[in-house]
């Protein structure tokens, strides 16, 4: 077996396989199917300083190889997750990883603050990228100031890894992750959904129920893969590689393109156990290319 | 109650009438225990258009088969693509799923359950599960007409068997809620599953006869587990997974208008 070890910031992780938030709750839902254990990080659900009631029902549209959501980081706030679901995921032995969204700076790092007391947390992920909250969430993420604003204001008061989870819905992707560096992010993961919209024509309404939702599955697969090449490039920080990965070679074109670790989103909904499938097939390829570890391959692509 | 991703064989695929299959699974080893009203997240492949799975509730369990069935209409292509499977084929597949409707106490209480269209479906395990019990269910199956209704036989070894048509050319014609039984009995439970408009009825007949009703929902999902939130229902408790906190709801935790 090949050394499948990877560290992004002061994390190591056993392998780059992690879980993108939103697609795999806190875990525990899915203990029945794979061992929690062998995933490289869990992210958990999106966590505010307050508790958030989403946006309406519907907030799902299927569309072609992928699917549309709009849940707009519905969770019961930050002292909940503190007093209720962290006792039952601080003994996971994985790296369990908040994602960490808001409205302004400050209830931003409020609730980064509060994380931050959690012995057995030892990274966040910022998400300056949601596109289905009207305030806040991806505002921040769509121009180099305010990206280095939130991500400024959180690193006052967070010690410990912190990543930064970019929207692809810019122009300009690498300017922000540039920015999101020099403010003190540990490392960027990207992308967050790419903003879309389903139609249904016999009501001619729209199929969510804010209109518009942000697009996940393979479908936006070449997108994120184009975004975390440019990325890798442009910064220094490790980057996390997510969008659409619904297998291992999809996984290895992202560690090839930069992605020093991976999220698997979407296709958990797919295949509930595709996490561990992804791991293995990473080390079956290593060990098909003769490579004794993961990092061998990391930006390992030949232009 | 622990869940499994399952790669079961098809035993049996039967086409109960135009649109409509009823599929048989078997597995070499026991199925795992499921209650009725749960579901099962069938795995859809090669589809062009359907990207998730179709979450369909459990129609039967044969346990001395060792075989489980889904009774599905053909929707979309995904649907479409499950009626296509031949026996021996495979078909991977995420089970037991959600929380289901409430057995009876005792076998004094009197309990109706309403199905409309496919919506019969988990009513004839719950059924069974009724009759294993000692309790003799009463089914009231409702359908535009005759050809709509499947599996009566099978309902009619499990319990009272009670029919409305719209066009009257089965049992009592209108609707579901007009059937003569509401008059001629009393039900303490009420269980349903159908149409959206139907169910909204039917919980407002079972609580003007003071009734405790359980409807199961069909709202869209994708995890099937509550993980993505998608499938949420507005409660007495705000936004619930219907995946993980339903399918099947007292309509006491519901925000309908009934």
């Amino acid at each position: 077996m090949a050394d499948l070890r990877v560290n992004i910031g002061s994390l190591l992780l056993k392998n780059p396989v992690m879980t993108a938030s939103g697609t795999f709750g806190y875990g525990l839902e899915f203990s029945d199917f794979v061992r929690l254990e062998d995933i490289g990080g869990i992210i958990v659900k999106g966590t505010t300083l307050n508790p958030r009631e989403g946006n309406p029902y519907p907030r799902m549209a299927e569309t072609p190889q992928g699917m549309l959501n709009c849940v707009g980081v519905h969770n019961k706030g930050v002292d909940y997750f503190c007093e209720h679901i962290y006792p039952r995921i601080q003994d996971i032995r994985t790296n369990m990883i908040v994602n960490v969204s808001g409205s302004c700076c400050e209830d931003y790092a409020e609730c980064a603050a509060r994380i931050n007391e959690l012995e057995h947390i030892p990274a966040i992920e910022l998400n300056i990228s949601c596109p289905n909250v009207k305030q806040g969430g991806m505002a921040f993420g769509v121009t180099p100031e305010g990206a280095a604003s939130v991500v400024g204001a959180v690193r006052k008061v967070y010690g410990k890894t912190l990543i930064v989870k970019l929207s692809p819905n810019v122009t300009d992707v690498a300017s922000i992750a540039r920015s999101v560096e020099d403010a003190g992010a540990d490392s960027v993961s990207l992308i967050n959904t790419l903003m879309g919209m389903a139609i249904d024509v016999e009501r001619r309404r729209p199929v969510l129920s804010i209109s518009t939702g942000g697009l996940s599955g393979p479908a936006v697969k070449p997108v994120a893969l184009r975004m975390v090449w440019q990325v890798a490039k442009a910064v220094k920080i490790p980057v996390v590689g997510l969008g659409g990965i619904m297998n291992a070679r999809d996984a290895v074109e992202f560690l090839l393109a930069g992605a020093t670790a991976v999220e698997i989103g979407t296709a958990n909904f797919i295949d509930p156990a595709v996490t561990v499938k992804v791991a293995r097939g990473i080390d079956e390829y290593l060990e098909r290319h003769g490579c004794h570890s993961v990092r061998e391959i990391i930006g390992a692509l030949e232009e | 109650m622990m869940k499994y991703i399952l790669d079961l064989v098809v035993t049996a695929n039967e086409r109960l009438r135009e649109g409509y299959i009823l599929l048989k699974l078997t597995d070499g080893k026991p199925l795992p225990p499921m209650f009725p009203g749960q579901f099962a997240e069938l795995k859809v492949e090669g589809s062009d258009t359907t990207f998730l799975r179709r979450p369909i509730s459990i129609n039967y369990v044969d346990e001395e088969k060792n075989e489980v069935w889904f009774l599905i209409h053909e929707v979309g292509d995904g649907t479409r693509r499950l009626g296509k499977l031949s026996v021996g084929d495979k078909l991977n597949v995420v089970m037991p799923l959600g929380k289901g409707f409430t057995l009876p106490d005792s076998v004094e209480e009197n309990v109706l359950l309403v199905g409309g269209g496919v919506g019969t479906a988990p009513l004839l395990y719950m059924g069974k599960k009724m009759a294993e019990k000692g309790c003799r269910p009463s089914f009231l199956l409702g359908g535009r007409s005759a050809g709509d209704l499947m599996q009566l036989d099978m309902f009619r070894a499990l319990g009272k068997v009670y029919i409305t048509t719209e066009d009257g050319s089965l049992g009592e014609k209108g609707f579901v809620t007009q059937h003569s039984v509401w008059q001629s009995e009393r039900f303490d439970r009420v269980a349903t599953c159908g149409p959206k408009p139907m169910m909204v009825a039917v919980a407002r007949q079972a609580k003007a006869e003071g009734a405790e009703c359980e409807v199961s929902l069909e709202n869209l999902m994708a995890c099937g587990v509550g993980a993505c939130l998608c499938c949420v229902e507005n409660t007495t408790e705000g936004h619930l997974c219907v995946c993980k906190e339903g399918p099947v709801f007292n309509t006491n935790r519901l925000l309908w208008q009934i």
